[in-house]
């Protein structure tokens, strides 16, 4: 019955409105969530629906939402926080890094923090300064906090029932440029993968192993995909390992992957310098060493400030830096 | 929505401020005028009218205060023009000042050229005063800049997007020209969902401790994109200054002379040794926050009707008329004059050229060469050329 296709930002919010529904303890929170639905209408219909108590909006303040989250959870309640955009966390940096992500280990044990904070990150739309960033490494390096993004539809919306449920805090990353690609959803039947398992995708003919392995998350996976279907045109076999999560990472299925094809290229829109595909690659090169046929390669955003929008295409990875990318370590 | 009282005034202040005072000041020592006032400061009301203020005051010469009608009109021309252009796809975004020209315009106006400047993202109008160029503002909406301007030009720091940001910025500044013995002030924009931030909290007890020549200046247009001021504070903004050891005024913002006297006071205030003062332009966002943004979802069209009741414009064009200052040829100067700079503007930013990629993202990542950036930039380049190849062959 219940297998429907919609954006991603639609099962989001389906996902919301499940998570509302069957934890009264659950609640929203963040600047303009309420009566606007957010500024990409990912809350629609849910203050109406679920009123003012549960879909809160707050004083234009991160630190704030953040903050008094962590004195919700203490008090029993499990928040579901927006900010806003990429760029606007920062205020909150140190009430999630200080605050969040610690209090379980400060406490021995005995305090939890159920927090879920949703956050659309990554460029491609065109916007201003601040609202296009990857900030997804400062997090991934901060241990206490689980840091997950999805890529399609089901997982935005199944990932999400994960998060909230989860004791721990989880930053829930948003893919915005994919807010509108639409895929498949099945609410009735909750997938066995779990909240850090990668997922793999072989479009390709045949069993035969993959001629190299690509790496991704969130926005990056649809890049890659369609970076693999473009090379499948011209005979050569890549398959796509969507982590799914960033923290932690399914080290095992990127080593089956790797130990296979010998060859491994990360792609994210984060700088590359200090980021996730530094950390990759390492735990590749120590586990797969003997397997590997080229250095893993990696392909993201420069050591620069996002530019300007005319300017994001080049700075964004697409299909043919991936492709030059593959080609790079086709060549060993 | 009603006000009750305009100004509330930090106690002690002249006894605290004594053997701080820096030199060259100009304004009495006093600070602002004694008498409380009971209302918001207006000195032009929407009708058109002259009114009186125990406290406030402004001399405009009729050159002046048709120059203050000019700057309304041109710059309500400019950003609808820029409105239009973000319509039909040459602007990625606009944040439209509408209604708010006589706030932007008479704090600008109050002040001097060594005066310095912290913007919000939707401060074009202030951009006018200190002469950068819309042009300018609009390439950075189009996405050829993150701003494109000078701040040692004109005294006009960049535009601050992150909220709040910027006033800590500003009492900084102020904090260096208290230090260098200069007698100029800054002026720090911020909204009225701005006030939520901690920054802006802390900007204001950096400013009370140090004593520092700055004016926050809120435009509380009741709107933080769907928020309504209810849901930033529960007492009027300006009485937040008290707490802080400061003035605090409310002015009609839709009066550009009220916001031009307060301003002018405030300043001089600061600038003579006096310390912050907190000026709350009450005014109203005429438009959506931002092109993207639809106001249905929130807000009553009724308010709007009623705020449009409150138009700077109208009033000012209703004294200009009224006092004999301006005539019905010289506004229609004015309006030919708004149309050609928004034909230039029109033209300006259709053929506005993108930067070479390249230098938009690796120039001025550092003053001085970094490897990494040095090492990324060259495989760009290669990147680049090799696309450019592999186009040129499959042309062939
Ligand atoms: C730190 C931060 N959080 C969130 C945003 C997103 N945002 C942009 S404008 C805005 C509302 C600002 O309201 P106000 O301060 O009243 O200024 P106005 O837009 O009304 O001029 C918000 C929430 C932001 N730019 N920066
Ligand atoms: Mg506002």
């Amino acid at each position: 019955m219940a297998t429907e296709t919609m954006p991603l930002m639609k099962a989001i919010n389906a996902g919301l409105r499940k998570a509302l529904e069957e934890d009264p303890k659950t609640l929203l929170m963040g600047e303009d969530v309420g009566r606007l639905g957010g500024v990409f209408r990912v809350t629609d219909g849910l203050y109406k629906d679920f009123g003012e108590e549960r879909v809160v909006d707050t004083p234009l303040a991160e630190s704030g939402i953040v903050g008094t989250a962590i004195g919700l959870a203490l008090r029993g309640y499990r928040p579901i926080l927006e900010i806003q955009f990429d760029g606007f966390v920062y205020p909150a940096f140190d009430q999630i890094t200080t605050q969040l992500a610690k209090m379980h280990a400060r406490a021995l044990g005995k305090l939890r923090m159920p927090v879920t904070i949703r956050m659309p990150y990554g460029g491609g739309i065109g916007s201003v300064e601040h609202h296009s960033e990857s900030p997804e490494a400062y997090f991934a390096h901060t241990a206490g906090l689980r840091v997950v993004s999805p890529s399609d539809s089901s997982d935005a919306y199944w990932m999400l029932q994960q998060a909230v449920r989860s004791d721990d805090p989880v930053l829930y990353l948003e893919p915005k440029r994919r807010y509108w690609q639409k895929g498949a959803l099945d609410t009735a039947a909750e997938p066995s993968i779990g909240l850090h398992q990668a997922r793999v995708h072989r479009p390709f003919e045949g069993d035969a192993p993959a001629d190299l392995t690509l790496i991704a998350y969130g926005p990056m996976v649809k890049t890659c995909l369609d970076a693999a279907a473009a090379a499948a045109a011209e005979g050569r076999r890549l398959e796509v390992v969507d982590l799914r999560s960033i923290s932690p990472i399914d080290f095992d299925t990127v080593q089956a992957c790797v130990e296979a094809s010998g060859r491994a290229l990360v792609v994210h829109e984060a700088p590359v310098f200090g980021a996730i595909g530094g950390e990759v690659a390492a735990r590749i090169t120590e586990r797969c060493f003997y397997s590997l046929e080229a250095p893993v390669l990696r392909v993201g955003g420069y050591h620069a400030p996002y530019p300007p929008a005319k300017a994001e295409e080049e700075y964004l990875p697409g299909v043919d830096r991936v492709l030059e990318a593959v080609d790079r370590s086709m060549a060993y | 929505m009603t006000t009750k009282s305009s100004s509330v005034r930090a106690g002690g202040k002249g006894a605290r401020g004594g053997g701080r005072r820096r030199t060259g000041s100009t304004a009495p020592a006093s600070g602002r005028p004694a008498t409380e006032a009971a209302e918001l400061v207006q000195l032009l009301t929407p009708e058109g009218e002259r009114a009186e203020h125990p406290d406030y005051s402004i001399d405009l010469t009729p050159e002046q205060l048709r120059d203050r009608y000019r700057d309304m009109v041109m710059v309500r021309r400019f950003d609808g023009e820029a409105v239009t252009l973000q319509r039909q796809g040459e602007l990625g975004l606009w944040a439209s000042l509408l209604g708010q020209e006589a706030a932007q315009i008479g704090s600008a106006r109050a002040m001097r050229p060594d005066d310095y400047v912290f913007p919000t993202y939707r401060e074009h109008g202030v951009a006018w005063c200190r002469d950068v160029d819309p042009l300018t503002l609009m390439g950075m909406f189009r996405g050829v800049s993150h701003g494109g301007w000078d701040p040692n030009e004109n005294n006009f720091h960049l535009y601050t997007i992150v909220i709040g940001s910027q006033t800590l910025h500003a009492v900084g500044y102020a904090m260096g020209i208290a230090k260098d013995g200069a007698d100029a002030a800054v002026t720090a924009y911020f909204g009225d969902g701005a006030s939520s931030q901690g920054d802006v909290s802390e900007a204001f007890n950096f400013a009370s401790v140090y004593n520092s020549p700055v004016v926050f200046f809120c435009q509380n247009n009741q709107w933080a994109i769907s928020e309504p001021t209810e849901r930033q504070f529960r007492v009027p903004l300006y009485q937040r200054a008290a707490g802080f050891g400061f003035p605090g005024v409310r002015v009609d913002g839709n009066d550009v002379l009220a916001v031009e006297a307060v301003t002018r006071w405030a300043l001089d205030h600061a600038r003579s040794g006096g310390g912050p003062v907190l000026v709350e332009a009450y005014t109203y966002r005429m438009g959506a926050h931002t092109t993207t943004d639809d106001p249905s979802r929130y807000r009553l069209s009724a308010e709007q009707e009623q705020w449009k009741l409150k138009d700077p414009i109208a009033r000012l064009k209703a004294l200009l008329t009224r006092e004999g200052i301006a005539d019905h040829d010289w506004f229609e100067t004015v309006d030919a004059e708004a149309e050609q700079l928004a034909k230039r503007l029109r033209d300006g930013v259709r053929s506005m050229p993108n930067p070479e990629p390249s230098s938009l993202i690796f120039d001025n990542v550092y003053t001085e060469p970094h490897a990494l950036v040095d090492e990324e930039r060259a495989a760009y380049r290669r990147f680049a050329e090799s696309l450019a190849d592999a186009e040129q062959e499959g042309g062939r």
